[in-house]
């Protein structure tokens, strides 16, 4: 026997190392979610694009700084923060509204897409299971976007917080007090708390829905994705005169219903739209999210294994 | 060691009966042409194999049941579905990289190869490809994975007689051993007759004819029958007749060569021959029963 083994391993063909049974899970969901960046590039380009739009707009605003604190000398603390952290703010919303509606798109067509141009065919003769392709998928709005979010909104508003501090400090309009007021550590905290709260979150019902609705139509998907909840909607407006189920869409829009009226009112990134962590994960609100997001998610996958291309 | 294995395999769509009881054997090593008319269920049969649709009854490749094993399956089965299917937005050198990343039988030196003798780039994308090179570049891709079968739905189709050919070649030369198992589709029958093991012809949903090569060299023959012979021939009872130049061709199942041979030409027939008289017969009586 031994003599015989031996021999075995001095053939050449015993001698090239056997490839593994299976590769790693963990692999196989980064390259599933790396071919998505390469399919759909408006996944980091939207970002980029907005952060750079911001940023432009933000140093436009900010070179016209001293001037309106001038303008205004008799303004009060709160008025001057304001000034400050305005611009600054609204580079995040505009790069956190870039990417919502990226992710909108992209989850509605991530699932119809490769029915739609057969390629399903393609992707299906691999060894990659319907489970790690939909959870790979499902991750870009969930988890990427947001990601990328922060990424972006971070480096610009540095860019953006070193110059106004320059531009001040250049033009000798004393605006220390507000400085004592601004943390930007607290500002990046509060981004990455909504982003991860909200975007990566409380969002993943809706992105979950826009996959299932991509897996299963067969024409028309954002049809589908947006008149049978319009349609639920009506009836009950019409049937019992109440609007719960249009609240429930538009609190969890906005993070959480009883918050929804607040965000509506303010749109400032430190009181945006977000509850503290204690009340947030405690919220049975979020957890059902939760729920809702998963069983979406378990028949997108379903729904994957049985279709075909269309 | 079986490589498929199907025992009353059955799907349909709506009222459409796609697949209507088939049974199947195919062992290792072989290469089997499916062979049939469009809509005769070729593809829903390839498809239920790699675990693309559901289907009614018993089916087992390498020993796994494809509907609900598929991610498993596929590290030992590769499949082409016909060559549209490549993404078109996917550079060459992504898909390489993606089937190193997710497939474990993929060797990338290999593919780096087979690509080698084309004239593809890898910075390419696959709509900028021609159809041709679409079909070489999956044909590396399939070929670089170390599988035990192969499935092919009519890979060639749309392409030109110079790929068409390379192709079979490529595939023949570079790829198939005694512990692969091929298995393709087609009803361009003449191209591949020469590669084939075995022929299956499947026609409305059923397997009409099942035959290895050898048995069918052996088991029917076609004579071209010598004017002043033709009624010693007809005695024979050939299973079909037609005239081709004002001469009688007669086809034979299980004839006695040496006894053909004096009563004029003996060759074996093509399986195109075989496939129009078998499956066309089926459609004529098809429509005399309609009529």
């Amino acid at each position: 026997m031994n003599s015989a083994s031996n021999v075995m391993n001095q053939s050449p063909a015993a001698a090239e190392v056997m490839p593994p049974a299976a590769v790693p899970w963990g692999r196989q969901m980064y390259w599933c979610a790396r071919r998505e960046l390469w399919e759909s590039r408006s996944i980091y380009i939207a970002p980029l694009a907005a952060g750079a739009l911001a940023l432009v707009s933000c140093l436009v605003s900010v070179a016209r700084l001293p001037e309106r604190m001038r303008s205004a000398g008799a303004l009060d603390l709160a008025q001057q923060l304001e000034r400050v952290e305005g611009p600054y703010d609204m580079a995040g919303l505009l790069i956190m509204g870039a990417t919502f509606l990226v992710a909108l798109f992209y989850s509605l067509d991530a699932l119809y897409g490769e029915r739609r141009d057969r390629s399903i065919l393609f992707w299906k003769s691999l060894p990659v299971s319907d489970t790690t392709t939909v959870l790979a998928k499902a991750s870009i709005p969930m988890l990427v976007l947001p990601a990328l979010t922060f990424v972006v909104s971070m480096v610009v508003q540095t860019i953006v917080l070193l110059a106004t501090r320059a531009v001040l400090a250049g033009s000798g309009v004393d605006a220390q007090a507000a400085w004592d007021h601004f943390s930007f550590w607290h500002a990046s905290w509060m981004l990455l708390y909504h982003l991860i709260a909200l975007h990566g979150l409380g969002y993943s019902p809706f992105y979950a829905w826009l996959l299932l609705v991509g897996a299963w139509a067969r024409r028309l998907p954002i049809l589908w994705a947006t008149l049978p909840p319009i349609a639920i909607g009506v009836f009950e407006k019409v049937a019992f005169d109440t609007s719960y189920f249009a609240e429930l869409l538009m609190g969890q829009l906005g993070g959480g219903s009883h918050h929804a009226t607040k965000v509506a009112g303010s749109m400032s990134m430190d009181s945006l739209s977000t509850p503290p962590p204690g009340e947030f994960l405690t919220n049975p609100g979020l957890w059902l999210s939760l729920v809702v997001a998963a069983v979406f998610l378990a028949l997108a996958i379903r729904l994957r294994r049985q279709r075909g291309p269309i | 060691m079986t490589c498929i294995e199907a025992r009353g395999l059955g799907k349909s769509f709506g009222t459409t009966v796609a697949l209507n009881g088939v049974n199947l054997e195919v062992p290792e090593g072989r290469i089997v042409g499916l062979i049939g008319p469009n809509g005769a269920g070729k593809t829903t049969a390839l498809h239920a194999i790699v675990g693309l649709t559901s289907y009614e009854g018993e089916l087992r490749v390498l020993g796994r049941e494809p509907s609900s094993q598929r991610d498993q399956l596929m590290n030992d089965v590769s499949f082409i579905a016909d060559v549209a299917v490549l993404p078109r937005w996917i550079q060459v050198s992504e898909a390489l990289d993606y089937m190193e990343g997710v497939h474990p039988r993929f060797n990338r030196a290999k593919a780096e190869g087979f690509l080698g003798k084309t004239t593809i780039a890898r910075g390419r994308r696959v709509k900028e490809l021609s159809k041709g090179m679409v079909a070489q570049l999956h044909l590396a891709l399939v070929m670089a994975i170390d599988a035990k079968l192969l499935v092919l739905d009519e890979p060639t189709l749309g392409l030109d007689i110079l790929y068409r050919k390379q192709f079979y070649d490529a595939l023949i030369a570079d790829y198939f051993d005694r512990n692969r198992t091929i298995l393709v589709a087609t009803h361009q029958v003449a191209e591949i007759q020469n590669v084939l093991t075995d022929v299956l012809f499947l026609d409305r949903g059923r397997i009409v004819f099942a035959c290895s090569m050898d048995q069918l060299e052996s088991r029917f023959a076609e004579l071209t029958v010598n004017p002043e012979k033709a009624a010693a021939a007809k005695a024979l009872k050939p299973i079909d007749e037609r005239q081709v130049l004002g001469r009688s061709v007669l086809l034979f199942d299980g004839a006695n060569r040496q006894e053909l041979g004096t009563l004029g030409e003996v060759r074996t027939p093509s399986v195109e021959d075989l496939f129009v008289w078998m499956v066309g017969r089926g459609a004529g009586q098809a429509r005399g029963v309609a009529a």
